[in-house]
Formats: C-alpha cells, sequence, structure tokens
C-alpha cells in the first residue's frame, strides 16, 4: 500500500462500499432468489450466477441478493422477488438466465418492472 | 463468468471462540463453498470478538442477520446447503432462548444483542481485524482526518472535556482534563501511552477491543498524540493476550505501511510513532506509575503519586496514560462531538461502558450499554439470568480485586462511577461476575485478597503484610477458627491499608471484604459464631445430611459421591455416611430435589438421631443452598 491521503481515504470508503451495504443491510434494491429444490431442479442456480455476473458488470454496489426456499407456486419456478424502497415486492416466474438479465436491467437499473415476466405484485397474506 | 459476493459470514475469531475451533469450522466452511460451487458468491470472513463467548463458535451471516452458535465441523455441510444454497435459516444452530425453546434466528431479535447500544464495539462481528480497509470501510480514520485538517489541539481537548467522558480502566477520572494537563505542559519530549494490562479475574472487556478493533485503538492514540502534541505512543499489553499482541502489531505495520503512522501522517505535516511493549503479566503493571517504570525496563512497581503522570510520567517526560476502551471511544467521539456522546448515559456518566458478564449466568459474554442502565437489565435481559434451575441470583461482583459485592436489593441502580460506589463497589474496568445462591460470600472476599496478597508488589508495608494478614483471618473464619471480634479487626485492618498503601492496589484492596461484610454481615457471623457456611462451601466447617421427606431415593447423588459416602434403596430416602463424607458439596450440586441440608460444624458431633431430626426440620431451622 502507498501512503494514503486524506482524498484516498474516502476513496477506499468508496472502493468497499459493496461490502459495507452487504453487512449494514442498507441497500437501494433487494433481490430473493428461489433455491427451495423445485427451484434448483427447474435451473435457480443458473439465474443466480447470471444476476450476479449481472451486477458486477452493472458496478452497482447497492444491491442485495438474498436466497430463499420454495415459494409455493413450483411450476412457475425458477422464481424471483424484487424488492425497490417504498415499492411492493414485484415476484418473478418462470425465469432462465436471459430473462432476469432483461428484468435486471430494466427493474433494478432503470425502475421499470418488467411486466411480460411479472407473476405477481405485493406478498402473500400472512396471518 | 465473474460474479458478485452477495454474502458474508462473519465467523467470531476472538479468543474464547478461537479455541472452541473456529479456525476448524473456516476451513471446513469454505471447503463446503467450493463443493457447491458458490466459492465466489459466499465468503468467510474472520471478525473480532462477537461478545456471545458462551455459545461459541458464533456466526452471523449477512445480509440476512441471522446468527448461528456452537457451531461444529459436522454441521458445516448441512448448514451451507440450508442457508447458503436454499436461503433458509439452519434452525439447528440458530439461538433458542432457555426457557421457551423457540428458535429466534435473526441477530436483531436475540436478547443479548437487541438491549446493547454499540460505541465502542460497533464493529465487532462486522469487521475483519486484520484488513485496515474495513475499518477505514466503517468511517475509520475519519475521526483522524477531521482531528488533522479541521482541529486545533485545543478543539480536540474540549470535545473530549464536554463529552463527559470518563477513564474506562476503573478510577474514572475525566479524560479531558487528562489531556488538558497534557496539553498544556511543555516539554521536549511528550507520550501517548496505552493501558492494556487487563488483570482483573473474570475481565476481558480490553482484549477483546484489541482484538476486534485494533485500529479503532490506534487512531484514538493518534488523536491524542495530536492534541496534547506528542510524538510517541506505546501500547502496554500483556504477554498472555497473544491474539490481541498479533492483532495489534498486524494493524501496526498496517498503518505504517500506509501513512497513517511514521512521519508526516496523511500528508498534513504531524508525526507519530507506536510501538507496542509487551508486559510480563504482574497485576501491579495495571497501575500507571508501575506501568511506565516497566516500560522503561525497570522493576514494575508503583511510585508516590507526588505528581500527576501527565506532568511528569515515563522518562520523567508528560505522560497522557489512558485504558484501551477510553481510546476506541476517541474517534466516535471527535467524529460525531460531544453532545452526540453525552446523549447517552447520564450527566456525570456519559456514554457506554462495555462489561465482561461471567459467572453464574446463562449468556457469558462481553455486552456494551449505556451506563444508566440498570444491573438487573444486564443481569435478566442481557444476561439471560441465572443459569441454574433453582438457584437464585445473590451477588454482582464488580472492579475485581478491587471493588466489591452487590446484593440483589441494588440491582436497580443504574452502572453509573456515583450509583455503584454507593454499593460499595466500584465500575472498575468493567468485570462483572454474577454470583448464585451456591456461593459462600466469605469465601469469595478470601478468593480477592488472596488474589491481591499474592500480587502486592511488596514495595509499602501496609499491602504487603496487611493483605497477607487480612487473608489469614479470612481462612480462619472459613476454616471454623474465627472468634469474636474478627469483623471488627477486618474492618480495622482495612481501614490501615487503605489509608496506609502507596498505590491504587492496595488502597483498594480491602473494598472485597469490606462491600462483603457491609451486605452479608450475617454471613460472617454465622461463620464465626455458629461454625455454619449456609452455602456449604467452606468444607471444614459443613456438615451434609439428608432430608428424609425430600428425597425420591433417586441414586444421583450416590453415583456422583467420589467417596461412596452415600447409601440407600432405591425409592427410599438416602442416607450420608458421616465418617466417610469429604464435604466436597458434590451431592448438594447433583441433587434435583434440594433434598441436601447443610448444617454448622457441631452437627457432626450430634447422634444420628439428633443429626436427622436437624436436617428433616425444613427450612425453619436450616437452610439449604441459600
Amino acid at each position: 500500500m502507498t501512503k494514503l491521503t486524506i482524498d484516498e481515504l474516502q476513496k477506499i470508503r468508496d472502493e468497499n462500499r459493496a461490502t459495507f451495504t452487504l453487512r449494514k443491510g442498507e441497500s437501494r434494491a433487494k433481490v430473493t432468489v428461489h433455491m427451495g429444490t423445485c427451484g434448483i431442479a427447474a435451473g435457480a442456480r443458473g439465474v443466480m450466477t447470471a444476476l450476479m455476473n449481472e451486477i458486477v458488470l452493472s458496478g452497482r454496489e447497492d444491491i442485495l441478493v438474498k436466497t430463499t426456499g420454495c415459494g409455493g407456486l413450483c411450476a412457475r419456478e425458477p422464481m424471483a422477488v424484487i424488492e425497490l424502497p417504498e415499492h411492493p415486492p414485484v415476484i418473478y416466474g418462470e425465469l432462465n438466465e436471459e430473462k432476469i438479465r432483461e428484468i435486471f436491467r430494466e427493474h433494478i437499473l432503470s425502475g421499470q418492472p418488467a411486466e411480460k415476466y411479472a407473476l405477481a405484485l405485493g406478498s402473500e397474506t400472512i396471518f | 463468468m465473474e460474479t458478485a459476493v452477495r454474502t458474508h459470514a462473519m465467523l467470531c475469531g476472538g479468543t474464547g471462540c478461537m479455541a472452541s475451533g473456529t479456525m476448524k469450522v473456516k476451513a471446513a466452511m469454505e471447503e463446503e463453498f467450493r463443493k457447491k460451487g458458490i466459492q465466489d458468491e459466499a465468503k468467510v470472513v474472520l471478525s473480532g470478538c462477537n461478545g456471545f463467548c458462551a455459545k461459541g463458535p458464533v456466526m452471523a451471516v449477512y445480509p440476512d442477520e441471522t446468527f448461528y452458535q456452537d457451531i461444529k465441523t459436522e454441521d458445516v455441510p448441512a448448514l451451507i446447503e440450508e442457508h447458503f444454497l436454499k436461503g433458509r435459516p439452519y434452525q439447528k444452530l440458530t439461538f433458542k432462548e432457555q426457557e421457551k425453546k423457540t428458535s429466534i434466528p435473526s441477530i436483531h431479535d436475540i436478547p443479548f444483542f437487541k438491549h446493547q447500544v454499540l460505541v465502542v464495539l460497533k464493529n465487532k462481528g462486522l469487521i475483519d481485524p486484520e484488513r485496515i480497509e474495513d475499518y477505514i470501510m466503517m468511517d475509520g480514520y475519519k475521526a483522524l482526518s477531521k482531528a488533522l485538517t479541521l482541529m486545533k489541539p485545543e478543539d480536540i481537548v474540549k470535545v473530549v472535556s464536554d463529552s463527559g467522558l470518563r477513564g474506562r480502566g476503573g478510577a474514572g477520572f475525566p479524560t479531558g482534563k487528562k489531556w488538558e494537563l497534557g496539553r498544556k505542559i511543555s516539554s521536549d519530549e511528550k507520550f501517548v501511552v496505552c493501558n492494556g494490562d487487563e488483570g482483573d479475574p473474570g475481565a476481558f472487556m480490553d482484549r477483546s477491543v484489541m482484538e476486534a478493533d485494533p485500529h479503532a485503538v490506534i487512531e484514538g492514540m493518534i488523536i491524542c498524540g495530536i492534541a496534547t502534541e506528542a510524538h510517541k505512543g506505546y501500547i502496554y499489553v500483556r504477554a498472555e493476550y497473544p491474539l490481541a499482541v498479533k492483532r495489534l502489531q498486524i494493524a501496526i505495520d498496517q498503518c505504517y505501511e500506509a501513512g497513517l503512522l511514521g512521519k508526516n501522517i496523511l500528508n498534513t505535516g504531524f508525526d507519530f510513532d507506536l510501538e507496542i511493549y509487551q508486559g510480563a503479566g504482574a497485576f501491579v503493571c495495571g497501575e500507571a506509575t508501575a506501568l511506565m517504570r516497566s516500560i522503561e525496563g525497570k522493576r514494575g512497581m508503583p511510585r508516590p503519586k507526588l505528581w500527576r503522570s501527565a506532568v511528569k510520567g515515563l522518562w520523567d517526560k508528560p505522560t497522557v496514560l489512558n485504558n484501551v476502551e477510553t481510546l476506541a471511544n476517541i474517534p466516535q467521539i471527535v467524529l460525531n462531538g460531544a453532545g452526540w456522546y453525552r446523549s447517552l448515559g447520564t450527566e456525570k456518566s456519559a456514554g457506554t461502558k462495555v462489561f465482561a458478564l461471567t459467572g453464574a449466568i446463562n449468556n457469558v459474554g462481553l455486552v456494551e450499554v449505556p451506563m444508566d442502565t440498570t444491573l438487573r437489565k444486564i443481569i435478566f435481559d442481557i444476561g439471560g439470568g441465572i443459569d441454574r434451575k433453582g438457584r437464585k441470583f445473590k451477588a454482582v461482583q464488580l472492579g475485581g480485586p478491587s471493588g466489591g459485592c452487590i446484593p440483589e436489593a441494588y440491582l436497580d441502580i443504574p452502572v453509573t462511577y456515583e450509583a455503584i460506589e454507593q454499593s460499595g463497589a466500584i465500575v472498575g474496568s468493567g468485570g462483572m461476575v454474577v454470583m448464585d445462591t451456591s456461593t459462600c460470600m466469605v469465601s469469595t472476599a478470601k478468593f480477592f485478597l488472596e488474589f491481591t496478597a499474592d500480587e502486592s508488589c511488596g514495595k509499602c508495608a501496609p499491602c504487603r503484610i496487611g493483605t497477607r494478614l487480612m487473608h489469614d483471618l479470612l481462612i480462619d473464619i472459613c476454616e471454623g477458627r474465627g472468634r469474636e471480634g474478627d469483623i471488627e479487626l477486618l474492618e480495622e485492618m482495612s481501614d490501615t491499608i487503605i489509608s496506609a498503601s502507596l498505590c491504587g492496589l492496595g488502597q483498594s484492596a480491602p473494598n472485597p471484604v469490606l462491600s462483603t461484610i457491609r451486605h452479608f454481615r450475617q454471613e460472617y457471623e454465622s461463620h464465626i459464631k455458629d461454625k455454619w457456611c449456609t452455602a456449604g462451601v467452606c468444607r471444614d466447617i459443613s456438615t451434609f445430611c439428608i432430608n428424609e421427606q425430600l428425597c425420591k431415593g433417586c441414586g444421583a447423588c450416590m453415583r456422583a459421591c467420589p467417596s461412596n459416602a452415600i447409601e440407600g434403596e432405591k425409592k427410599k430416602p438416602h442416607k450420608i455416611l458421616q465418617d466417610a463424607c469429604l464435604h466436597c458439596r458434590t451431592c448438594v450440586d447433583t441433587c434435583k430435589f434440594d433434598a441436601i441440608k447443610i448444617l454448622p460444624l457441631s452437627a457432626r458431633s450430634a447422634n444420628e438421631a439428633d443429626l436427622q431430626y436437624y436436617a428433616n426440620a425444613g427450612e425453619g431451622l436450616v437452610e439449604s443452598n441459600a
């Protein structure tokens, strides 16, 4: 490491923003990929890898990716849920690598839900 | 195809968890990540002490904020499959509340973490202490930048003074006042010293801070250097803390490489050098003047305090000496301001305090709370209460060998310097040992006196001879040779030692005795007059006998007895053979029905029928476990 200046300290903070976001949980977008047995069998693994690759390509560091189990609608797997702050979650189904890349660009990067792949808006009623 | 990291498993790398097998778990997890093909998405990070030491190795997974405990290597494959692949908490290893047995996965729902407010420990479990980038990422060295460019030394001293921060090493001397003294005095050379010679039995706050966040201590020291115009610092750490020494050294090396230590720090023209001095572990070296003699290479002994260290300290040069935790508070105060710090705690005891919670308690570990938190909240909400069913809280020991025992009646006082002192103890460095009803308070006082008598450096007679004599007297009382007037004699000796000892070690050594006499005088009296240790700890004066109504004849005590002194038929009351009994108390600890009664020494000479009569008489005459 070379000798630092005050500006370079700030640069280190900016460069590590992704790690910071991840550990502090302060994100702009959250993607939850369904990774139950049904999801994995239907190809969720590839969807996940494609998604993680899109994040790297976008350079964005404020996106959290989580995994979850079976969503109950096994016939429509692989599924993923995208949440932006102040917006209801959008559930996408029957995904593949191309679709998730497209959804990532439209929904997360441009803020427009990709309606043609969306299954539903909001979350189920929890009693 | 390049992928981003989506999840971090912050595995605790504190001394406690390391001893429970952290490194093996780490290797197993990395291996499993590779097997599942997610090594690029999931990362294991070794963090500093998480605080929940009792349940180690522990781990917090982010961004899910799921908390896992007691992780064994054989659990790793299932854990990875469930959590990291399928995204559902692996129930087997999540935190469970003692009574309810419900599983609570999120770290913010666990009472142990929920009630804490973190200032000093804010980075615990969130950063890798061996990576300077992690510290910088969490706004590390931002306060240093501010102090170097936007503040004059007097501004720094003012913010520290206004914050109300007081020395966290024990005495509670206002930190700002100390810095002001150090700043005003002129000298060709000044020093900053960090006291990391933590020696109280049951205390591990400073060790954890040094291990979990070494850069916070270093940043605090450099800021102190700017404020007092000192250019050289020493961190005095005991050699028994190898992990703390290692992590501090890594941090110092990183700082030199990054231009945060040495000449021309951050290109601002300020110079500051820092090195570690390893102490050999003498308790007295935690005393400021003895510590400085030790750094000078001399025998660690205190000197009379004719002048303050800030005037004449290390090599007779002005020296500002602060405790680890005090220094770790500094960056936050400089960054967020005095008002922010003052909003925590009380008027006279501002901010937070880190406590090492140990003893007969469910959640042994490291906790940080605002100073207006009550003892009851710390012990029962955060600590989870007494760890053994049927036993009750008896006392909490604060401040180690210089402190005292606080009984139940005082549990609702806040942990401020003033309130704790009024109760007969001191806040001290933050050791908090919880004792249940199976503890003998006279033996507890004896334990601490043995410690101080042993650690007395021997320079002054009141401490060297006085603590030894007090210890001998306590041995006599515990072994049945106590005499009328012994309590008064102990009090008189305490007075002399307190007023005539040279340093803080001697001046505070009688506190454990005085506080137990104050709150548990009847226990001393029963030891002396009745030769009766009601907790059954003092084996020389204890007689054990089984209450026939309470005994279920389960045989548990019979199997546990090391000298086969218990006999009896199944489901019929058992009997202790008095001649064979070693008075070891094992049966009392084993019995689930509270059937083994503790009687005084005189019961040994009673005939069998009388002995049994007393044991059966119940609570009115004889108390067990209380």
